[in-house]
């Protein structure tokens, strides 16, 4: 029989209602699973790694049992007195560790939050909760989210990949992907600024959905590039993605860039298939630009071919299912997405890290100081990591007067034309009218833990094919469609135009129907195996 | 490849970036961000038309989905005690920090 916490927040809130399982329970299998698969917490002081750290998951910083067990039995309680206890009842999740919860450590990974207790919640954490659902723990991720694979946290053991333990899970929502995998979750909370809901999803084999720039309050939620960050769903399912989504979305009187928008009705339309939708697929999205290290020039190669293969199957089943596929449409500044990320999230990322000084809250340095001057800079060099670091360098550099006509105002302005790659795509009235355009989510699989850390133009390619949703703030979605050949999972991407939630939802569920009875969707991830 | 970021530059930025650095985080630093600036020079040679406007946020803010200006009304913090016990000092209603450099002009 399938343990409690392998079943989808869908299942768990039927069986919860008809009163077949307690909440309590539902939090008892899960906190089970997160003794056997995820070894000990990411912390400051880690000490050397051992052979057993080698074979967890380490996808949390911060475990709150207490306080889960308390809102655990809160749903009983609400359950036994008649009382609805919302749509999500007794749903188990993680957070990633930049969401600031009431009373819980909020640490961004980093140390110069050492110490922080958040005062208050963030929306999206609120509304799941006032939802019912039962918050676990706050998981790791890249310091400040500054990276693609969580290996820059400065809370150690950072995760591994659940499917295999050498691999990194991806990044920054790294725990999060991780812990959805290996069932210590049934969903989590992220953030993707350049694919960090997607890219972890894809990697971990889960489903990953970073919705339209102001579609989910940022409330709460500790920011790296202000106009890029989104908070979004990582589930197991496509269903569970619509649910988790619904519980969040919506405006909110907390953040400006909130959309005045009501959630839309993302369950209502989720099983009513792909018949007479145009979806595209675009060879910009099957090549991928790489910078040459030796030469300082690009060189363009094909993905993979067993990626493309994959979106071309999937682009055939929809087919298949009556959805008509749009082949060749351009997206010609896909290719400048990563040089213009490197610009805007860095003035960005500068501007938002320079509140950390030692003054109101987290780190202060120990050592003896002469003014507040040397307290700043003894407390910011031991405080952040190298990531962060790098980050603000640039972005002051980048944005200094005699360089931002130059390189700032350049890259926003290239941030137009990659919106309007995609207005051409989408415009109901324009040559394509597509609903959806359907690509790979990642160049690669997951790749070896330290292959690509400390290279940051590297590590930053990994999310070419994510990176231009962000700049253009449209939706966009990551779903499992198989394993490669070196046995890890490959995801396929839907982005669609502003506001799109429910359609590409649609989509992605008729892909998982189609898929449903194929023996890869049967496979346990190798830390589940393996701790039994 | 070319180093358009010297020492001195770099210096310059970790002094205003408010960082001490040891000799193998600088020399780090420094090449990351020479890597990234040629990547950047990509964006450079973009030849753009005259009339593409820069966007500060890929999706546009139509009044009919802006969110409305909140009421300009104080509403006080349930917990403000939570909020102070964050300070690494604090003393008497005070937040200390080390001397404040200053000069005193003639």
């Amino acid at each position: 029989m399938t343990e409690i916490c392998n079943l989808s927040a869908r299942d768990l809130v039927a069986a919860l209602k008809k009163r077949q399982i307690s909440a309590l329970e539902i939090l008892e299998s899960t906190l089970q699973r997160i003794a056997q698969v995820d070894g000990r917490p990411g912390t400051l002081n880690p000490g050397e790694q051992t052979t057993e750290d080698a074979q967890r998951v380490h996808a949390f910083i911060t475990l709150t049992s207490q306080r889960a067990r308390t809102k655990a039995e809160e749903v009983d309680r609400k359950l036994a007195a008649g009382i609805d206890p919302g749509p999500l009842a007794g749903v188990p999740f993680t957070a990633k560790d930049v969401f600031c919860v009431s009373g819980t450590p909020t640490t961004a990974a980093s140390r110069i939050l050492s110490g922080f207790s958040a005062p208050y919640t963030a929306t999206p954490v609120a509304r799941w909760e006032a939802a019912g659902a039962v918050m676990i723990g706050k998981v790791n991720l890249d310091e400040f989210t500054h990276g693609s694979s969580t290996e820059s946290s400065a809370f150690q053991p950072s995760t591994r990949n659940p499917w295999d333990l050498t691999r990194v899970p991806g990044g920054s929502s790294g725990g999060s992907a991780a812990s959805v995998a290996a069932g210590e979750s049934a969903l989590s909370l992220g953030t993707d600024t350049a694919g960090s809901i997607r890219q972890p999803a894809a990697f971990c084999g889960v489903v990953g959905f970073k919705p339209t720039y102001g579609r989910v309050s940022r409330y709460g939620m500790i920011a790296f590039g202000s106009s890029l960050d989104c908070p979004g769903p990582l589930t197991r399912t496509v269903t569970d993605a619509a649910l988790a989504l619904q519980a969040m979305a919506g405006p909110d009187s907390h953040d400006a860039t909130a959309a005045n928008l009501p959630a839309g009705e993302y369950l209502d339309r989720l099983e009513n298939g792909v018949k007479g939708m145009r979806i595209g697929l675009s060879p910009d999205y099957f090549r991928i630009t790489f910078p040459d290290p030796e030469t300082g020039g690009y060189e363009q190669r094909p993905v993979p071919a067993e990626f493309e293969d994959t979106v071309r199957q999937a682009a055939g089943l929809l087919k298949s299912m009556g959805a008509e596929i749009i082949e060749d449409v351009p997206m010609p500044n896909t290719r400048y997405g990563i040089p213009a990320f490197f610009v805007i999230s860095r003035v960005e990322a500068a501007s938002n890290l320079h509140r950390y000084d030692g003054v109101k809250y987290g780190y202060r340095t120990d050592q003896p100081v002469q003014d507040l001057r040397e307290m700043y800079r003894k407390t910011r060099a031991a405080g952040f990591g190298l990531q962060p670091k790098l980050r603000i360098l640039m972005g002051m550099y980048v944005s200094a007067a005699q360089y931002s006509a130059q390189y700032y105002q350049q890259a926003l302005r290239v941030r137009t034309m990659i919106r309007r790659d995609f207005e051409q795509a989408f415009d109901p009235a324009g040559k394509y009218r597509l609903q959806a355009l359907l690509t790979p989510t990642t160049p690669t699989t997951a790749f070896p833990i330290g292959a690509v850390y400390g290279n940051s133009v590297l590590m930053q390619y990994a999310d070419q094919l994510t990176v231009p949703a962000n700049h253009a703030g449209i939706p966009g979605i990551s779903i499992p469609a198989g394993f490669a050949q070196d046995g890890l999972p490959i995801g396929i991407q839907f982005l669609g135009p502003d506001f799109s939630e429910a359609a590409l939802l649609q989509i992605s569920r008729a892909y998982e129907i189609a898929t449903e009875q194929e023996g890869w969707r049967q496979k346990i991830p190798q830390a589940v195996q393996q701790n039994p | 490849m070319t180093e358009q970021i010297d020492r001195d530059a770099f210096n310059h930025l970790v002094s205003l970036a408010a960082f001490e650095l040891d000799e193998e985080q600088a020399r780090y630093l420094q090449r990351e961000m020479n890597n990234q600036l040629n990547v950047i020079d990509e964006l450079v040679a973009i030849p753009l038309e005259g009339n593409v406007p820069p966007a500060s946020h890929g999706v546009p803010y139509p009044p009919e989905v802006s969110a409305t200006p909140r009421e300009d009304k104080w509403i006080p913090f349930d917990h403000p005690e939570d909020i102070l016990a964050q300070v690494p000092q604090f003393e008497d209603g005070y937040i200390i920090v080390p001397d404040i450099p200053h000069q005193t002009l003639e």
